[in-house]
């Protein structure tokens, strides 16, 4: 039997209720939307990218404390990082969630994943992982230039 | 789980004679033990558990009859058309429909209006014309219709809703104009429970010679429906919804609004005769039914109906609306709890939102007191934009539900509220 606990992590509550990086991002050259249309989760991410780095990165919209805390925790993870360490990082985060270790973790067996750990949980609850997904997928887009809201569907 | 039947929260639960218990022992699914804790199965508007009957009645075609319908000249054959046959008018019955012709099998209410747009919607609906919804339709009686006015290039009219969400029915008798072909209005809103004034829907669409179709799909499991008195042109619901099984419906249609209408499909069962030059249309339903049905589907529906009726609807109804108000009080004891859609008259459908807490986070919680909720927009998303919400809980209740289950929900949002609200 799963616990609640695992899910709801004190990380994750502190996150959602006192959500970190959430404005809008006046100088962001980057931005994104993503729609989960399952349960009506949607965001927005802004990111502002200069010489291959994440200078900064915020995000608005409406979800459920999963959704509002993986996307806090990302935009705190992904500030100041090289493009291609935040990429790493999304295939990190996506391999813990679908339970993936092996592909979770770099040759030296470290997860590289901090804080970002917390939503380990998640991945008992399968009706949840999409939203602790969705920010990640954004960002993906933002990076990639994308135009279209991205979904989780 | 206890129930409380005749207690001070319930008055006249004993009054009605239901025995909840004994009806609960019909349907298997609702004994076992979710997260370690005994479901409490509050999705109903969703589907509905089956009774004993249907599995049987379902286990014994698949054992016995099992072959094709009107074709063969062989015993099983004639036993599978005989029973799928017997199950059309036993649907007939039932909905009192004046001929076995008016029933078409489907696969759900969804497929049904389906149905209805492309064979009577493009016969009749043409550039400029004008089809009305409400404002509470699912998104089956949306997408449909908007497919068919972007096809036409006609358009789509909206019966608004107050704060309650009841139909604003000044501005639906100003929306039945001259372009009018059509009304398609939901008998009860999935999302919110709200009853509609059907008959009185119906009655000026007819002064104005427009025809209607009214989706059933959350009424037929709560309360008697007579399609004569209704006098609808057509009317849809699902199986799965009716504590039947899941891939049948039916489309009830006034026979001579049928008889006009072109086929929706083509392919065997649906002919009369066909050679490369010409194909003759069979007559009513099977100019409806190509290909070979979900047999085993409709025998299952019929046997899910009688059970129904075996129970008799009115109680049922009258057992669900002392739910409902038991519901409705414990939820406005709740601190933080909003009720979204509060009709003067409701189905027994409590959607809300808690204050702090998104339904999805509730939804989690809940399950894990082995409470089965809706978390989401309920294929609605008109309605949660009208009452400016992303989303609700919707807690749907059905003929087997308990007082005391309710008491279970309450407890869970409790906990809720303290988890992430705290």
């Amino acid at each position: 039997m799963t616990d609640l606990r695992d899910l709801y992590q004190q990380v994750i509550l502190d996150h959602n209720k006192k959500p970190r990086n959430f404005r809008v991002l006046a100088g962001a050259n980057r931005t994104a939307d993503g729609y989960n249309p399952l349960c009506g989760d949607q965001l927005k991410l802004y990111l502002d990218v200069e010489d291959g780095v994440i200078k900064d990165a915020a995000f608005q919209g409406k979800g459920c404390a999963i959704s509002k805390a993986s996307a806090s925790l990302m935009t705190a993870a992904v500030i100041g990082k090289p493009v291609d360490e935040a990429e790493t990082l999304f295939h990190r985060v996506h391999a813990m969630l679908t339970g993936d270790v092996t592909a979770s973790r770099d040759t030296s067996g470290n997860d590289g994943l901090g804080k970002l750990a917390v939503f380990a949980g998640v991945r008992e609850f399968p009706s949840r992982i999409k939203c602790a997904s969705l920010a990640w997928h954004t960002l993906r887009a933002a990076l990639s230039g994308a135009r279209d809201a991205v979904t989780t569907e | 789980m206890s129930t409380l039947i005749g207690s001070s929260r319930a008055p006249g639960a004993a009054a009605t004679g239901w025995d909840v218990e004994r009806i609960r022992q019909d349907f298997p699914a609702l004994h076992q033990h979710v997260h370690g804790k005994p479901l409490v199965y509050l999705d109903n508007a969703a589907t509905s558990q089956k009774p004993q009957a249907v599995i049987d009645a379902l286990t014994a075609y698949y054992t016995r009859d099992n072959a094709n319908v009107h074709r063969g000249v062989h015993l099983l054959s004639e036993r599978a058309t005989e029973a799928y046959e017997n199950a059309r008018r036993r649907i007939q019955h039932h909905l009192n429909a004046a001929s076995p012709r008016e029933i078409v099998f489907v696969r759900q209410a969804t497929e049904a209006i389906n149905l209805v747009m492309a064979s009577f919607g493009r016969t009749v609906v043409g550039t400029g014309d004008e089809i009305v919804i409400s404002a509470l339709e699912h998104h089956a009686n949306i997408v449909p219709w908007q497919m068919l006015c972007e096809e036409k290039g006609a358009r789509l009219k909206v019966v608004p809703v107050d704060d309650r969400g009841d139909l604003i029915m000044d501005e639906y008798a100003r929306l039945l104009g001259p372009r009018t072909r059509l009304v398609a209005i939901t008998q009860v809103s999935n999302a919110l429970g709200t009853i509609t004034p059907i008959d009185e829907i119906i009655r000026l669409a007819h002064r104005a010679n427009i025809a209607v179709l009214v989706d059933g799909a959350q009424a037929a499991p709560h309360q008697p429906i007579d399609v004569q008195k209704l006098d609808c042109d057509f009317f849809v619901f699902s199986g799965h919804k009716t504590y039947g099984p899941t891939g049948i419906g039916v489309l009830y249609g006034k026979e001579a609004r049928l008889e006009r209408m072109p086929p929706y499909q083509g392919g065997g069962d649906m002919i009369k005769m066909v050679t490369f030059e010409k194909t003759i249309y069979n007559d009513l339903p099977y100019k409806f039914e190509a290909g070979t049905p979900h047999i085993a589907g409709a025998i299952g529906l019929a046997t899910a109906l009688d059970y129904l009726a075996g129970l008799g609807l009115d109680r049922i109804a009258a057992w669900e609306h002392q739910l409902l108000e038991h519901g409705t009080e414990l939820l406005q004891a709740e601190p933080g709890v909003r009720l979204i859609g509060t009709a003067r008259r409701k189905a027994a459908v409590l959607s809300f939102v808690l204050d702090g807490v998104h339904a999805h986070d509730v939804g989690t919680i809940l399950d894990h007191h082995g409470v089965a909720v809706r978390a989401g927009h309920h294929c609605a998303m008109p309605v949660m934009a009208r009452f400016g919400v992303p989303a609700t809980v919707r807690a749907s209740l059905g003929l087997y539900n308990t007082p005391g289950e309710l008491e279970t929900l309450a407890r869970g949002l409790r906990e809720a509220r303290e988890i992430i609200g705290g």
